[in-house]
């Protein structure tokens, strides 16, 4: 019974057992077996996101993909849900900037219903009138919550002053005036214009054959043609802040604050990522949130949560560090960010803080790739960022090679203590 | 189903659950303790919670230091959580390196400092989590209903506690709780995942089998009486958004009503996932969904049946429309329920609800960190026996047993009806 015996390195993802297919139309299709549960994931993009949206109609590419499952030429919406729950089943669709992006589930018996929903809701889309007054209903109430929600709005706010001028300041949810000027004809004029199986990638993991997987994707979504799809619109040059810029958001009666602070990041594909994502690592994720966390919570036990993030997409990231705190303690919070910050572009990590971190990064990824959903996710940064079907198997040598003075170097690239862009919102005035 | 498993007591009275599974080199390990808000006394409510952020800060020969960077060292992930009936840890390792998480809870069961900086310095971390909280309109609404629920069960307060007995609970108040709670006959210790039984329960016992076991500590047996007629409460606060929670007295999981209330469950607002890990799936057939939501007197509905050692509460939220009434909404969710009571539900209905559990039982088994959890979990209001069962016991319902708990369960002098109304204003920006 304990015969055999898995290791880290089998049980990673490579090309001997990825399946990577391009239909005959574009779409890239990824498949990686996994018997040990009976369900199957699907998780994938298309090629069209916020990036396209008008000023006045922001917003538009998330309001398309959550109509996609209200109705479709020949189901009604209660009829699709009907089909997904029956069988315990979920799908949804939700835009970014660049990307619209789907995810569903369900036990593998069903992953051809499964298919075939995801083909008819991107292909035909009706987009009913009356569903899509009820969605817009629940999008403005979503927007409501968010203008309430203190974590919410610092984070909507930094990307503001981070990005200003750029698309990346834009909510990819909008905001109340400009959902409410989104037509059914714009959804219908969206969806005609941008969607369409190039660039669309999708990723099935579970307990079915990878051949199977690519004949049912290819039965349900091989025939789609859309000769009207456009391009995406190219991303503008970025320019981060010169100086630094605050900026409080006002939400009277909360009982906590939230600030996020930092500065830019670097791109997924940059040569400076992964000693980013370490150097992030020491500074606000390691253990209990690293160097930030031991400052700002354990020292001082001014936040339940303090922690730094590195957001590395397609273009410019950001690099920003989050913490909740009563609002009395928001400037001393601050300070001590601000602090961390400076020692961290000023002299470099510890080897043993760096070896740490490398150890956790190499250790952690079985966990990471363990659920079918984190390996679906995994197989899209493959595609997504372009890194090769042998990343995984790499990705211990890649974490292996950065030093210290590379951290250093990375984060003195990045992050400038005197032009930090810094939100807060809260009930006290700023 | 088949892996093996074992179930086993050691003399000091520490319960054992250990099933092998190889399907991933990672082992997940979690210990389980029989204290929770429940048995919180007036003055320190909070206080089990506050324990468990304790137990992090470190034993002589794991000082807080060391033991927040050993886990991710090892690229496992760990954390903890404190619930109305238990608190429990668990950290999941490559195996080859579970042994540290081993020695790390059996050495905290007993030899844990509770240094008074660091019980000052987590007063206030624990507080500001708190705060955080209280900035949600739905958790100060799930207080104030939960509150009016119970008089006399410890199930009356949230469990992270009161603000002012945060402010107030001691060192040797936290040390003394510890000492009560955290011993080898008041915990079940689960493993999952990558090892051999035998010498694995032969490491488990070198490690736990000299522990002192003592006395279980006593849990109260106060029962809440049955309840005393309908409470209706309204709470105002910020935001633009109304809500209407309903809560109902709901059975034990260990009481054979607690399946037929499953079913009913599913069947008026969608399944309640019970898996820590594994994600749900959507409601929006659900009786309530298409009354409510499709209806277009709410923008979304959500029900919660928990399983708990005593009858607990089970939940409808309903975030209201704009532009109608919580009295509308509450009106339509009578009729629906009036509808369970008088009208038998269809045989595809219950055999629809039994998919749906199963699929969610695949979507948990995905990975092993939720696996474990279920061996121990179970035990807490009952046996693993009740996790294998579920679906056949989940099988055997009749439309019948439905409507007999509608009726039971489901009447209007046993509920509690809370609405949180907005007071407008908020969201300036300065």
């Amino acid at each position: 019974m304990n015969s055999w015996r898995a290791s880290a390195s089998q049980s990673l993802p490579g090309p001997d057992d990825i399946t990577r297919i391009v239909l005959a139309n574009g779409i890239v299709v990824l498949c990686r077996a996994n018997f040990s549960s009976q369900s199957v994931v699907i998780s994938g993009y298309l090629d069209c996101g916020s990036l396209s949206d008008p000023d006045q109609k922001l917003g538009l590419a998330d309001f398309t993909a959550q109509a996609l499952m209200r109705g479709t030429e020949r189901h009604t919406f209660q009829q699709i849900y009907d089909m997904l729950e029956e069988a315990g089943a979920s799908l949804g669709f939700g835009a970014s900037v660049h990307t619209t992006s789907f995810n569903g589930r369900s036990l593998a018996e069903d992953l051809p219903m499964l298919l075939g929903l995801l083909a008819e809701t991107v292909q035909e889309p009706a987009f009913p009138p009356e569903q899509i007054e009820r969605l817009r209903a629940q999008l403005l109430t979503g927007l409501a919550v968010r203008a309430q929600d203190t974590r919410d709005m610092a984070s909507l706010t930094f990307d503001q002053l981070l990005y200003e001028g750029h698309p990346y300041s834009r909510p990819e949810d909008g905001f109340t005036e400009t959902i409410q000027a989104i037509t059914r004809e714009d959804l219908i004029d969206f969806h005609r214009r941008n969607y369409g199986p190039r660039g669309m990638v999708i990723v099935i993991v579970g307990a079915v054959e990878p051949k199977r997987a690519v004949d049912l994707a290819a039965e349900a979504l091989g025939a789609w043609q859309n000769p009207l799809q456009e391009k995406t619109p190219p991303l503008p040059p970025y320019k981060p802040p010169l100086q630094s810029v605050s900026r409080h958001v006002l939400i009277p009666g909360k009982s906590q604050a939230d600030l996020v602070m930092g500065g830019p990041g670097p791109e997924r594909r940059s040569a400076d990522y992964m000693a980013a994502s370490l150097g992030n690592n020491i500074l606000g994720q390691f253990g209990m949130y690293g160097r930030i966390g031991d400052v700002v919570r354990e020292q001082s036990g001014l936040a339940y949560y303090a922690y730094s993030s590195l957001n590395a997409g397609i273009g410019p990231g950001s690099w920003e560090v989050s913490a909740g705190v009563n609002p009395a303690n928001l400037g001393k919070t601050i300070e001590l960010i601000q602090q961390e910050i400076r020692r961290f572009v000023t002299e470099p990590v510890t080897p043993e803080e760096l070896a740490d971190s490398q150890a956790n990064y190499i250790g952690r990824l079985p966990l990471m790739l363990e659920s079918n959903a984190g390996m679906a996710g995994a197989l899209l940064n493959l595609e997504r960022y372009d890194l090769g079907l042998d990343y995984y198997r790499r990705y211990a040598s890649l974490v292996r090679e950065v030093t210290p003075e590379w951290v250093l170097e990375v984060a003195q690239r990045y992050l400038n203590p005197e032009t930090l862009v810094v939100a807060t919102a809260g009930p006290q005035e700023g | 189903m088949d892996a093996p498993f074992i179930k086993t007591r050691l003399a000091n009275g520490l319960t054992l659950l250990m099933k092998e599974i190889h399907t991933a080199p990672i082992i997940s390990s979690w210990i389980w303790y029989r204290v929770g808000s429940r048995d919180e006394q007036p003055g320190r409510t909070g206080i089990s919670h506050w324990v468990e952020h304790m137990q992090f800060k470190g034993t002589p020969q794991f000082p807080a230091s060391v033991l927040d960077k050993a886990i991710s060292r090892e690229g496992g992930v760990w954390n903890a959580f404190t619930y109305l009936d238990w608190t429990a840890y668990f950290e999941t390792l490559p195996a080859d390196k579970i042994d540290l998480a081993l020695r790390l809870e059996a050495d905290r069961m007993v030899n844990s400092v509770y240094d008074q900086e660091e019980v000052a310095s987590e007063r206030t971390v624990v507080i500001s989590e708190r705060e955080g909280n209280e900035n949600e309109p739905l958790f100060r609404l799930g207080e104030a209903v939960q509150k009016a629920a119970f008089r006399v069960h410890g199930y009356h307060h949230e469990i992270i506690g009161e603000k002012s007995d945060l402010q107030t609970i001691t060192r040797d108040d936290l040390y003394n709780h510890y000492r009560m709670y955290y011993k080898p006959g008041n915990a079940v210790l689960a493993v999952a995942g990558d090892f051999d039984i035998r010498s694995m329960q032969q490491r488990i016992e070198e490690l736990f089998g000299d522990l002192p076991g003592g006395q279980p500590p006593p849990h109260p047996d106060q029962m809440e009486p049955p309840p005393q007629g309908e409470q209706r409460l309204t709470l105002t606060g910020p935001g633009e958004t109304t809500y209407l929670q309903v809560a109902y007295r709901a059975p034990a999981a260990n009481q054979e009503d607690f399946f037929a209330f499953t079913i009913l469950d599913s069947l008026l607002s969608g399944p309640s996932n019970l898996n820590m890990f594994g994600g749900g799936i959507s409601n929006k057939t659900s009786r309530l969904y298409r009354r409510l939501v499709e209806g277009e007197l709410a923008v979304s509905v959500h029900g919660s049946l928990q399983a708990t050692i005593d009858p607990f509460l089970y939940d409808v939220t309903i975030t209201v429309r704009p532009d109608k009434t919580p009295e509308a909404a509450l009106a339509a969710l009578d009729e629906e329920i009036q509808r369970l009571q008088e009208q038998t539900v269809a045989a595809e209905e219950i055999q629809r609800a039994c998919k749906q559990a199963r699929a969610l039982f695949a979507y948990g088994s995905e990975n092993i960190t939720n696996q474990a959890f279920w061996l121990g979990y179970a035990e807490m209001f009952s046996t693993y026996d009740w996790f294998l069962n579920y679906i056949s016991k989940l099988e055997t319902i009749t439309p019948a047993e439905v409507q007999r708990i509608a009726r039971e369960y489901l009447y209007p002098g046993a509920r509690v009806v809370g609405v949180y109304l907005p007071e407008k204003g908020g969201g300036a920006e300065r």
